[in-house]
């Protein structure tokens, strides 16, 4: 039996924390008796721990690390399909395969996830509304499931086999099973570089108004919202959007050698932030500087920086010092959808609970997983420093997003009532049929599970 | 990968440890062509079809159980695998019981001995022959353990201590032909050996002391510590009196 570490692990917004029985294997040996190991009550496998809540998380019960297991396994250029392990990070794949001119078909705002975690939160991106969530480009899942005699198995699903538990998994929060393998497939891109596109608009009006015209059909759009002002001008934003750059539309000497683009430099949040540094009036100047520094613009950036801004400063969390914050991410359809935003925005601002970070999309079609967030109409996410107060006022912007039809997205999540659940998720009776087949005993379980009545 | 590829032939033994990993990568990363050798077959061809597809690499993996070899054979297939032209054996396979299970279990400290001293040993005798003249390199996977005795962890000391004696020996015996030997001393590296363990600190990262194992061979450099401030603790360490070093309790 590999060793176990008893451990105090809190996702990205280091709220909340609990202690953990924590192994985190390097082969595949000891990835099944990290499985099997009966002096855990269950598992949940965990990767570069990037969701927000408490997803891979499991008080005082078992985690399985990932990050080790990161093996990219077989490549296939000429269908993009890349065979890997659950551990690999969409970091060493651009590392190893943009040179080479392929990009994740969809990619979160940052490149230190793990290819299970994408799969187990059906993680989107900027281009949403065009290429669908991670689910879209998941051709097949390896998964270790428990059998009646403590021993684990290993099986391939996918479209073809055992449709209804690949589709499960996606977006399934890693409760269906420990993703060993899969497959996923990779997009030919022109460059490793971004045409980009800022422009500012005054108000959320026109920012809404803005997805429906040329800015909406880019491929990569997404609008950054400032919450804090009010009256004309709220919900003044900068529309951010991009297009893969062809070759011949690179200034001078990139266009040689499209691929090569620079690796960002990287710094590192050296401390834990006191909590007084963020404050309504420090957001406020930040986000005033960043709407004014916001030229409209059109530039080449490499696809680095376009994607993962917050990558280049390691550890970006702890400006939230010590108490951490939760990120909010909700999803209302398009029909009352500016209404829903505007009540839900009122509300935060009302609150004075300042978001550094607040964005804004339009996603496009729902993929085939009963848990997966995404679904067509107005997302938007915010970060929010972690207060005694803060979970009184998510549960206010839960009851208005029920109200619109909207949900809220599980992988940033730690405070959800679970009666929300079923109406948030109408194809949840779908999925727990999945886990009743597959785990009837609950060797799977987190602190998200438990939380939401999951393992009922 | 615009990079000038370095192309040396490394054969890597004990393929699977977290540190051996790092090493492949970074070879790997410069181009070289490499056999993967370990216990577990499955392991090495995982880590092998890893460096293919990410550094579009040439990679075997060869079973090999250092308890249980015929190291002539294993030159032969690995210069089979490389075509003849081995630069590089890096030895990395290591077995750490806990001190107080390996007292008084005969059993455990022969595993101990074979496992990281005289398996080192043999396989060395073995390829340095087929070592490329000049420009090879032996560089093996010790331990800042083997520097000084210590009542916690002495019998996994020893072995280290042995390996070390060896090296320090077969460098110059070497030196002629051009064939340089690295002994590498690693402080904690954050592996399946050292997870989980109390009394942990700096612990670095795996790949990183793989990259920087992989520049001393460049550089070929005599001895590492990894990471490189290690050599200033072990410096102290080494230097402090018998009859003081008795009385600590380390």
């Amino acid at each position: 039996m590999p060793r176990r570490k008893h451990e105090s692990l809190a996702c990205w917004g280091n709220h909340p924390r609990y202690d953990c029985e924590s192994a985190r294997p390097e082969t595949w040996h000891a990835l099944d008796s990290s499985c099997a190991d009966s002096e855990v009550s269950s598992v949940i496998a965990r990767g570069l721990g990037r969701s927000y809540g408490d997803a891979s998380l499991n008080q005082d019960a078992g985690v399985i690390r990932t990050e080790r297991l990161d093996r990219a396994l077989r490549f296939d250029e000429d269908t993009g399909v890349l065979e890997a392990e659950a551990g690999l990070s969409l970091k060493a794949i651009n590392d190893a395969f943009l040179p080479r001119g392929f990009f994740p078909g969809v990619t979160p705002g940052s490149a230190f996830v793990t290819l299970g975690g994408a799969i187990a939160a059906d993680v989107h991106g900027k281009n949403h509304h065009t290429d669908g969530s991670f689910a879209r480009w998941t051709e097949a899942i390896e998964l270790l499931l428990p059998t009646d005699n403590g021993a684990w198995e290993a099986r391939w699903v996918s479209r073809d086999q055992d449709a209804e538990l690949f589709h499960a998994t996606l977006g399934g929060m890693g409760l269906t099973g420990v993703i060993r393998r899969c497959r996923v497939r990779l997009k030919p891109v022109p460059s490793a570089y971004i045409d980009a596109s800022y422009q500012r608009v005054a108000n959320l009006d026109e920012a809404l108004e803005g997805f429906t015209g040329a800015f909406g059909d880019r491929t990569y759009s997404v609008a950054w919202i400032d919450c804090l002002t009010r009256g004309d001008n709220a919900g003044r934003s900068v529309l951010i959007g991009g297009e893969h750059a062809p070759t011949d539309s690179l200034p001078g000497e990139l266009g040689t050698d499209p691929y090569a683009a620079p690796k960002p430099k990287r710094k590192r949040v050296p401390i834990n932030f006191p909590s007084i540094a963020l404050n309504p009036l420090s957001v406020r100047a930040f986000n005033a500087c960043y709407y004014r520094t916001s030229r409209p613009s059109g530039r080449i950036e490499p696809a680095r920086e376009f994607f993962y801004p917050l990558d280049s400063v390691l550890e970006w969390n702890r400006i939230y010092g010590k108490r951490g914050f939760q990120q909010y991410q909700v999803v209302v359809p398009f029909e009352n959808g500016a209404a829903a935003v505007r009540t839900l925005l009122d509300r935060i601002t009302r609150a004075k609970a300042a978001s550094f970070l607040a964005v804004l999309k339009a996603m496009g079609a729902s993929s085939e997983g009963p848990l997966s967030f995404p679904m067509p109409g107005w997302t938007l996410a915010l970060d929010l420093p972690h207060t005694k107060r803060l979970d009184a006022l998510l549960h206010d912007l839960d009851a208005i997003s029920v109200e619109f039809g909207g949900r809220r997205y599980l992988a940033k999540d730690a405070s959800l009532l679970p009666e929300h659940l079923p109406t948030m998720y109408p194809r949840l009776e779908e999925f727990m049929r999945v886990r009743d087949r597959v785990d009837p005993h609950r060797r799977l379980s987190s602190s998200l599970s438990r939380r939401l009545g999951l393992d009922g | 990968m615009s990079q000038e590829r370095s192309k040396h032939g490394t054969v890597i033994v004990g393929a699977t440890s977290a540190i051996a990993r790092g090493i492949a990568r970074a070879c790997a990363e410069r181009g070289d062509r490499l056999v993967l050798a370990g216990r577990d077959l499955d392991e090495c061809e995982r880590i092998a079809a890893d460096v293919r597809t990410r550094f579009g690499v040439e990679s075997f993996a060869v079973r090999l159980d250092v308890e249980d070899m015929d190291p002539s054979a294993f030159v032969q297939a690995c210069a089979e695998r490389l075509e003849g032209a081995i630069d590089r054996l890096v030895l990395s396979q290591g077995f750490m019981a806990e001190q107080s299970d390996a007292q008084g279990n005969p059993a455990l400290v022969a595993r101990t001995q074979t496992v990281n001293l005289t398996s080192v040993i043999q396989l060395c005798e073995a390829f340095v022959p087929h070592l490329r003249v000049p420009g090879g390199m032996v560089c093996v996977v010790s331990s800042v353990a083997g520097d000084r005795g210590r009542p916690s962890n002495h019998i996994y000391g020893s072995s280290k201590a042995g390996v070390n004696a060896y090296l320090e020996g077969l460098g110059p015996r070497l030196r002629e032909q051009g064939v340089g030997v690295l002994t590498v001393k690693p402080g904690f590296v954050d592996t399946a050996m050292t997870w989980g363990l109390p009394g942990m600190f700096l612990v670095a990262d795996p790949q990183d002391v793989g990259n920087s194992i992989v520049r001393a061979m460049q550089k070929r450099r005599h001895v590492i510590y990894t990471p490189f401030f290690w050599r200033g603790i072990m410096l102290i360490i080494r230097s402090i009196p018998g009859a003081i070093f008795r009385r600590l309790s380390l």
